[in-house]
């Protein structure tokens, strides 16, 4: 059972992991004009509910499963993905505006966030990998 | 046309394939071009019979069907009805069937028009009367002119490949005149000349190329005698050329020639125009162009080749010679767009495999152009466009480089061995080299009309430095503090000093340059930095307190601009920086950019002179004389053929808009200006009105009266016919004057409230993706149905609230999609808002935000009830038709490495991070920047801006306005303070206030504000001044500040506590996003004058009339008196208070009445009287209006009149209900400090 929570949790964190590399790429090619802004962001934007919900998954497992360490570890992440795409005002296309992601230093925050987020999930990644082991050496 | 979700897989693949080249920092600007731009100029002919088979496999057989097909068949007919843009699909015609009973049976939709047609029709009919042979007289002629006009248009195709609907026309003619009576038309003509629009000449069967070269001369010479410079007058005159002829305009801007024409036109006086230009015309084809620039002889073969505008078919280097064959193969791909990724595929192949056409046309590409290739063909596959790319980089990159600099060295060469040197730009010693030529080559020849003298960045760097002063000059006043700065620098304590104003309005501060870089320097008025001495790092300028930025109005009316035609355009290689006068010349061969430093080479052509017609002198030339030039761009600055003016009318009809009454007036002022609309015998139009339906307007040619056509599917807005709703405005001028002169009255009796603006917007979007062009949109009211319907959202009891002002954002994303839409497809939308009640301006103005538009507001606009207003949407109306307009253009900023934009204010979309897409360019709106300094710039003692302007003409000529600014770069405190041009921080505070209150709320934004002043008074006060004094001290050159800051609060835009309307609060904020810098400061802190004792003294002789000068004075009640006249200029109105006891003599001979009783309350203009002082206020008002865009208004105010309120709001010193005065201000800022 537990070697089950950690290898979905496993599975669904390289999908987070992927998506945050396909952020820093894409973000990466609007900075260096590969692509325009408003392409830039409308594949963003796409991506912004898949990752939130892949974020709350985990973090529902880690409550399910009570891992209180892992959950409470998740749980920032996934308030800050849901805050974010609740504030988005209401003109805007989504997180991503190609409108304004160049003004305001808005890309090298972007580009920041999908950092930090590649840090952390590649953290958590390895410790669901040790859980993972361990509850099935456990077994 | 988003990218689909199976594109984002491939693109991911694509990306991590390509991580290496994104290191690179030339390949990406190349990138974009190398693999979309041959799909640009795909197939061949597009309009030809032959290709269109081909690319159109899809189609219904009637579509390919020439105008000269068979009759089509009923049923045929009513299927391509409802064809709209996109293909046949067959599910399009199960979503339009439903509407065929409505169409076809109820006869009611389409008999609006009075007088239209016999019920039974369901088209308003072609009359029997339409007569078809004069009509094929009339095109036969313009035929050949116009392909010799516009050979991109016969050839490259892809313009209009892209969007699937130009065949329709074709197709649908015949079935349109299923009449008996039309039957004849398409016979009549052999093909082409049936096509309603003469633009898009449907070229003859398979021969285009041959038709091309062959009336290549012909009409070049049967139109010569007649262009007279034309096109050069009408592009910067301030009002274009109205009265030429057609043959004048036709060959002005058809034939290339017609820049060499020009200078001789301007030596002999410029017939009467005050637009002055010099035009200097190169070719690098032989000498034999040169004389004839200056002899004003035409060579025929430079007819076609000399403007690389037009493609001509021996010119290798153009479109035409692409060969058909992958062309084709692309425009399959096209035509199978919807597979997106398969499509870009195809597009990308060519490119590879065939560098030596294509790449080398995007070896001279221009960025900005890349970009704009990018985009357009974004919509589809942006994905692929980073996988294509990759590969194709490389090569492209070399063989444009070599294509472009016949005898340069290859780049990475030049960038190791030569650069290396200079990299650190130790410029005494880098200098030397240049000295043997230097001097004599710039003292000989001082060439009669080069205004500026001698080269002046030639000399500043060759010239050994003859002493101090230029020394520390040229330095920007590193050392020596010039008489300028310390008067800018003495310190002013603001509660001791109240008369601060300036006698006469502010000018610019000069930037601390040495005198000849001065003189070359931009215009203030064009271009401005917040700060005239850049500080050499961000901690020095995070020390001063004071925002970076820079204020731009680049398109605005110029009296003088060099034009040049050229056939390299010299940039630099590496930042694609345009040659400028503050490029350094290393030596004969070589110029060192002074944006990124980089070491280029001067081509061969660029070594000889038009100007002086000698060899050997590239800092002569016009390009290092003139800090403001105008190119016109060759082909290779095209992604298609340069557009023709369109212009899209979107009427509101509702109730609602009956009422208010604008109609009538719009229509009657369009008429006047019909024949003033900017643009050539391509010029199209059409019309567009809607209340709760969309109703369209055929014009085309040969109809006897307009047809109205009724969609009122709004949800699923389609185009009911293709090629007669845009129509040539030459062609169809009388319908579109029938149309004009009974719109007004069709509508008078609507009882439709509803307004479904959205849908309209996206039928305009329809109507116009094919070309691009301006869409003008007026509107009434909220938008009540379909897409981007909106609801009231004003709380009027909120509306003085002095806590936060909600609802300052847009409502929906709506708009602002429409606009991004809009905008990749090169369509401006250009809001006018008539509105009485709350109609979401905030939303709203979205559509023309983000598409470059331009926003008018006239509240509470009435046609009988509100004069004033009326007035005004006149003046402005006849003000918008006739104004310059540019087309499909982009704006690049650049400056000197180290510094870096990161934010921008105004209308446009930014593409990428320094490139602003702008559908429309107009001459009224100016932007704004803020820049931060990411690297120092300590080894450079010179800061350079550079924004290119590259736009469509509305003769169908791209042109790139380049503007570059010089700044000097200090190291102290006290010298950016001493340059600190208090004007354009103001102004660039406002944007960013704007920006803060819409992010965070108004009161935040008004505290920053507040902030600003304290910040500096703090920071002047800690680190410049060691005066011990008490108070508030500042610079002098900042001493109007808070003045300023406070005046900023109080505007409509930024003030609480006073009851302001939402809409007029969105209003102003829009305002000052896309106001030039003047008109912001005159409505942020207008001028205030004293009229009834004005005297000669200082009076400016102009021509033969003087005009006095009185001085300023400040915006306080205190400083007027009761017997006085005062006038206040707000920039778009003009108050004149009379004063109750105001001397009998003024308003007896200015305003024309006895006494001050007798003076009407709502006076609104100055009688022309013959005595003296009336004359010398008319000459001062003149003289004050002289150069605005809009003419200003004038409302006399009695002392006594409720109206005083509007006139007293602006007395900004004063305290008003809900704000402070200015000493209270500054004891506050006193305070906080």
């Amino acid at each position: 059972m537990e070697a089950a929570v950690f290898i979905l949790s496993l599975v669904d964190c390289c999908a987070l992991i992927f998506l945050s590399v396909y952020f820093i790429i894409t973000l990466s090619d609007l900075e260096c004009d590969y692509i325009n802004a408003r392409a830039c962001c409308s594949k963003l934007n796409k991506w912004v509910i898949p990752e939130m919900i892949g974020q709350c998954l985990s973090t529902m497992l880690m409550l399910v499963s009570m891992h209180w360490f892992i959950f409470l570890l998740n749980l920032p992440v996934s308030a800050w993905n849901i805050y974010r795409h609740v504030k988005v005002p209401m003109g805007n296309m989504g997180v991503f505006d190609p409108t304004e992601i160049h003004n305001r230093g808005q890309l090298k925050s972007h580009m920041k966030e999908a950092m930090i987020k590649l840090g952390y999930h590649l953290l958590c990644f390895f410790i669901y990998l040790y859980s993972m082991i361990l509850a099935l050496i456990n077994d | 046309m988003s990218a689909p979700g199976s594109t984002n897989l491939g693109s991911s693949v694509g990306y991590s394939q390509s991580p290496t080249p994104n290191g690179g920092a030339a390949p990406p600007r190349q990138n974009g071009p190398a693999q979309t731009y041959p799909s640009v100029y795909p197939p061949t002919g597009y309009y030809g019979a032959p290709p269109q088979q081909q690319s159109y496999p899809t189609t219904h057989a009637h579509s390919n069907a020439g105008p000269n097909k068979a009759p089509i068949t009923n049923s045929a007919h009513s299927a391509n009805y409802y064809q709209n843009n996109h293909h046949h699909h067959p599910h399009q015609h199960h979503q339009h069937q439903p509407h065929l009973p409505q169409h076809h049976v109820t006869p009611s939709p389409y008999s609006a028009p009075p007088s239209s047609a016999p019920p039974s029709q369901p088209y308003a009919t072609l009359p029997s009367s339409a007569p078809p042979p004069p009509s094929n007289a009339q095109y036969n002629p313009q035929q050949p002119v116009q392909q010799q006009q516009h050979p991109p248009y016969a050839t490259p195709g892809s313009y209009y490949g892209q969007q699937h609907s130009y065949h329709a026309p074709a197709a649908q003619r015949p079935q349109q005149q299923k009449h008996p009576s039309l039957v004849p038309v398409p016979a009549g003509g052999p093909g082409a000349p049936l096509h309603p629009i003469v633009s898009y000449p449907s070229a003859l069967g398979s021969s285009q190329y041959g038709t091309l070269s062959s009336l290549q001369s012909a009409p070049a010479h049967g139109v010569m005698p007649t262009q007279v410079g034309a096109p050069l007058h009408q592009y910067n005159a301030p009002q274009p050329a109205g009265p030429t002829t057609t043959p004048v305009q036709a060959g002005g801007y058809g034939v290339g020639p017609s820049g060499q024409m020009a200078p001789t036109v301007n030596g002999q006086g410029s017939t009467g125009q005050t637009t002055v230009h010099q035009h200097y015309d190169q070719s690098h084809q032989a000498l034999q162009s040169y004389n004839s620039y200056h002899g004003g002889v035409t060579h025929p073969h430079r007819a076609g080749g000399a403007d690389a505008d037009r493609p001509p078919s021996r010119t290798p280097s153009t479109s035409v010679h692409s060969s058909p064959g992958h062309h084709q193969g692309m425009q399959y791909g096209y035509v199978a767009n919807s597979g997106a990724s398969s499509a870009s595929a195809t597009t990308s192949g060519p490119a590879a495999a065939n560098p030596s056409s294509s790449s080398s046309e995007d070896g001279d590409d221009d960025d900005e152009e890349e970009e704009e290739d990018e985009d357009e063909e974004a919509g589809g596959d942006t994905s692929s466009s980073t996988t294509g790319s990759a590969s194709p980089v490389p090569n492209s990159y070399d063989s444009l480089e070599g294509g472009n600099y016949p005898d340069s060295l290859p780049p990475s060469d030049d960038m190791t061995n030569q650069a290396q040197p200079y990299g650190s730009y130790g410029y005494p010693a880098s200098m030397q080299p240049a000295y043997p030529q230097g001097p004599t080559s710039h003292t000989d020849s001082s060439p009669a009309h080069d205004p500026y003298g001698p080269p002046p960045s030639y000399q500043q760097f060759s010239q050994p430095f003859p002493n101090m002063s230029q020394l520390s000059a040229a330095l920007g006043g590193l050392s020596g503090v010039p008489e300028l700065e310390v008067e800018a620098l003495r310190p002013v304590n603001l509660l001791q000093e109240r008369n601060l104003l300036p006698p006469r309005p502010l000018e610019a501060p000069e930037p601390n340059l040495s005198p000849d870089l001065k003189k070359v320097n931009c215009s203030p008025q064009t271009f401005r930095c917040t700060l005239t001495s850049i500080p050499q790092t961000q901690a020095l300028l995070n020390k001063a307190r004071l925002p970076l930025g820079l204020l731009l109005h680049p398109f605005r009316d110029l009296q003088q601009l060099p034009v040049i035609t050229s056939n390299t355009i010299v940039r630099c290689r590496s930042c694609r920086t345009y040659i400028n006068p503050f490029v350094t010349f290393l030596d004969q061969r070589r110029w060192k950019c002074n944006l990124c430093y980089r070491v280029n080479d001067v081509p061969d052509e660029f070594m000889y002179n038009p100007v002086t017609r000698s060899y050997g002198e590239p800092h002569k030339r016009p390009e290092v004389q003139n800090a403001t030039v105008e190119f016109i761009a060759s082909s290779d600055y095209m992604l298609r053929p340069p557009q023709p003016s369109v212009y899209l009318f979107v009427l509101d009809v509702s109730h609602n808009a009956v009422e208010a009454g604008y109609l009538k007036y719009f229509c009657e002022s369009l008429l006047d200006n019909l024949d003033k609309l900017p643009g050539d015998t391509r010029t199209r139009v059409g019309f567009l009105t809607f209340d709760s339906t969309i109703h369209f307007y055929n014009l085309q040619e040969g109809l006897s009266q307009p047809q109205m056509l009724v969609v009122s599917d709004i949800d699923d807005v389609f185009i009911p016919s293709h090629d007669s709703l845009m129509v040539n405005l030459k062609e169809s001028a009388e319908l579109v004057k029938d149309l004009l002169t009974s719109l007004p009255a069709m509508f008078s009796q609507t009882r439709e409230t509803h307004s479904a603006l959205g849908p309209a917007l996206q039928a305009a979007f329809k109507l116009m993706s094919p070309t691009g062009g301006r869409v003008t949109v007026f509107q009434t009211q909220l938008p009540t149905l379909g897409a981007g319907m909106l609801k009231s959202r004003e709380d009027p009891n909120q509306r003085s609230s002095t806590k936060g002002v909600q609802h300052l954002g847009p409502a929906t994303d709506f708009y602002k999609k429409l606009a991004l839409d809009c905008s990749g497809q090169q369509i401006g939308v250009d809001l006018f808002l008539l509105s009485s009640q709350y109609a979401d301006l905030a939303s709203l103005a979205c559509m023309s935000k983000y598409s470059a538009g331009s926003i008018f507001y006239y509240p509470s606009f009435h046609h009988t009830h509100n004069p004033t207003q009326l007035e005004k949407f006149q003046k402005d109306l006849e003000r918008y038709l006739t104004r310059k307009i540019g087309f499909e253009a982009v704006m690049r900023i650049r400056c000197t490495k180290g510094l870096s934009i990161h934010t921008f204010h105004g209308n446009f979309f930014v593409r990428s991070t320094d490139l602003l897409s702008l559908a429309n360019v107009n001459p009224d709106s100016a932007f704004a920047v803020q820049m931060s300094i990411e690297d120092s710039l300590a080894d450079s003692s010179l800061a350079c801006f550079q924004a290119a302007l590259l736009y469509t003409s509305n003769k169908g000529k791209r042109r790139i306005r380049v503007h570059t600014l010089c700044l000097p770069v200090v190291n102290q405190l006290s010298d950016v303070y001493a340059g600190a041009d208090v004007q354009a921080i103001t102004c660039l505070l406002a944007n960013m206030a704007i920006d803060r209150s819409i992010t965070s709320g108004l009161s935040d934004a008004r505290d920053a504000l507040v902030n600003a002043v304290v910040d500096l008074v703090s920071s002047y006060k800690s680190n410049v001044s060691n005066l011990q004094q008490s108070g508030l001290v500042v610079p002098a050159s900042m001493r109007l500040f808070p003045l300023y800051i406070l005046a900023l609060l109080k505007q409509k835009a930024l003030r609480t506590g006073t009851s302001t309307r939402l809409d007029e609060r969105v209003f102003a904020m829009c305002e000052f996003k896309t106001q030039p810098l003047q008109q912001l400061m005159q409505m942020v802190h207008p001028d205030l004058y004293r009229l009834d004792n004005m005297s000669d003294q200082g009076a400016l002789h102009l021509n033969d009339t003087v005009v006095p000068q009185p001085h300023l004075l400040h915006l306080a009640a205190d400083r007027l008196s009761r017997d006085g006249a005062f006038l206040m200029d707000c920039g778009n109105v003009f108050y004149l208070w009379i004063g109750k006891c105001c001397n009998d003599m003024f308003i007896r001979d200015v305003l024309g009445c006895p006494d001050y009783a007798s003076v009407p309350p709502n006076m609104s203009h100055i009688p022309e009287l013959e005595t003296l002082l009336s004359e010398r206020v008319r000459a001062f008002l003149d003289w004050l209006q002289d150069n605005r865009a809009f003419s200003s208004t004038i409302h006399v105010v009695k002392d006594d009149a409720s109206a005083q309120a509007t006139f007293f709001q602006h007395l900004v010193e004063d305290r008003s209900e809900s704000a402070s005065s200015y000493s209270e201000f500054l004891q506050n800022v006193q305070l906080q400090k």
